[in-house]
């Protein structure tokens, strides 16, 4: 077995420097890294260029870098709810490529699967393909989408092995397993570390060799964004 | 009289049919898994990677790793699955999907969709909708026909950038059922009370008129 745990948020984040491209898992906030994301904030690295489906929110998740300016560029689908974000995005400090979820998801995945660039239909027709090939495949046109890497990947599991082998809860998975494979170092933060071996092969969502660096989170806060409820009858 | 958001909802539930597997957009197409015709087995799937979703969660039991795509915490039905955001999108591309129903700023009679940015205003971007219309076979638009300026939204040609081309096959709002023909919009049927005349007022499109237009059902 070959151990990917490492002892120490500064260990897990060793190596991170100004102008890289980072991979951030998450949805709005479920399933984001909370823990890699505390910890970036406080290295006060910048010039990044951090691809993830959402932006945060104004004190929380990325909205966190966003406030210390730590972010040059974001690779987003979508990204609402963050009143900084639209500051920095209007006055020209923040670069933003906004790129349909579903093409973000597949050149994420691609990246990490060796696929260089593959076609989609997904914005045919719109700004989105402005620039690039366009092919008809059963005469329907798609346009050329190439595939993203990443210099770290920063993903959150609810289990891990400290082999790295990952199982994610409810919908908190989204982004996270293709970013672990697109990334060069891939590390891992989880709300419960357990031996090599106790996790059933066959559940394991992302095989630990995707995965370089792995530790035990704490402290969650589990921000939910739109509180939604019925009432009893 | 025109229909409220909730009577487009139900008029576009009448759509379903048992064993389809339904994405739902943010808005009123949200409003359709309220109005699910009793018997009925369908499946709702959510961009965010759960088929299967339920209805919301009793309070107290809202859980921050359960949420549809408009980040609303949701339940799961018996037989609900996860999966990652690439295999929700080969559902989706893949058109494993069997019906798509999402809003528009604008449709035009070419099937055109604009529903994602306006010039000059933040943009938050397109999320999933983009890769939704390139690929369902069968997309359904829900809208008000008009914006509130009383300016019609059913056009000859899109102003707005557009979300995809050519996709949309039908058009439910709070005027009529609308569908998109190689001449223009061809009028089905009207809201309860509602002339012909307020529907071709209020739209700038071309709009096909044969025959009796009958009144849409709407319990």
């Amino acid at each position: 077995m070959i151990n990917k745990v490492v002892n120490s948020i500064e260990e897990a984040i060793q190596g991170v420097a100004d102008d890289m491209t980072f991979m951030l898992g998450g949805f709005g906030l479920c399933g984001i890294p909370e823990n890699s994301i505390c910890a970036l904030s406080k290295s006060g690295i910048k010039g990044l260029t951090c691809i993830s489906n959402n932006a945060g929110v104004d004190n929380f998740g990325l909205g966190l870098l966003l406030q210390k300016r730590q972010i040059k560029k974001m690779i987003s689908s979508y990204v609402g709810e963050n009143a900084e974000f639209e500051r920095q995005m209007l006055s020209g400090e923040l670069e933003v490529e906004l790129i349909p979820q579903g093409t973000l998801a597949e050149r994420c995945r691609a990246g990490g699967a060796g696929i260089p660039a593959f076609f989609t239909p997904a914005g045919y027709g719109t700004e989105v393909a402005e620039g690039k090939e366009v092919r008809e495949f059963n005469g329907k046109p798609h346009i050329l989408e190439s595939a993203l890497t990443a210099d770290f990947a920063f993903i959150k599991a609810w289990k891990g092995d400290t082999a790295g082998n990952l199982v994610f809860k409810g919908t908190a998975r989204n982004f996270n397993p293709m970013m672990a494979m697109a990334g060069k170092i891939t590390v891992v933060e989880v709300e419960e570390l357990v031996p090599a071996g106790e996790l059933d092969p066959a559940q394991i969502h992302t095989p630990g060799i995707f995965v370089q660096r792995i530790f035990q989170g704490k402290d969650y806060e589990k921000r939910i964004e739109q509180r939604t409820v019925r009432t009893r009858e | 009289m025109a229909l409220d958001k909730n009577g487009i909802a139900k008029r576009i539930a009448q759509e379903l049919q048992d064993g389809f597997y339904v994405n739902l957009g943010i808005g009123i197409p949200t409003l359709v898994a309220n109005y699910i015709p009793k018997g009925m087995n369908v499946e709702f799937q959510s961009e965010n990677g759960v088929l299967g979703m339920g209805p919301f969660p009793f309070e107290g039991e809202e859980d921050a790793d359960l949420i549809n795509a408009g980040k609303q915490t949701i339940t799961t039905m018996p037989g609900a699955v996860f999966f990652d955001s690439a295999t929700s999108f080969s559902m989706i591309r893949g058109q494993h999907v069997q019906l798509t129903v999402l809003g528009a700023m604008e449709v035009a009679q070419n099937g055109d969709i604009a529903n994602w940015k306006i010039p000059g205003k933040m943009v938050k971007g397109m999320g999933g909708a983009m890769d939704l219309v390139a690929s369902a076979e069968n997309i359904i638009v829900a809208m008000m026909h008009t914006n509130k300026k009383g300016e019609s939204k059913i056009l000859k040609k899109c102003s707005l950038p557009l979300t995809g081309v050519g996709c949309v096959t039908k058009v439910v709002t709070n005027l009529a059922v609308l569908d998109v023909v190689e001449e223009g919009f061809k009028l089905l049927e009207r809201a309860p009370g509602v002339s012909i005349d307020e529907i071709q007022n209020a739209t700038q499109g071309d709009l096909i008129i044969k025959g009796d237009i009958p009144e849409m059902k709407i319990k």
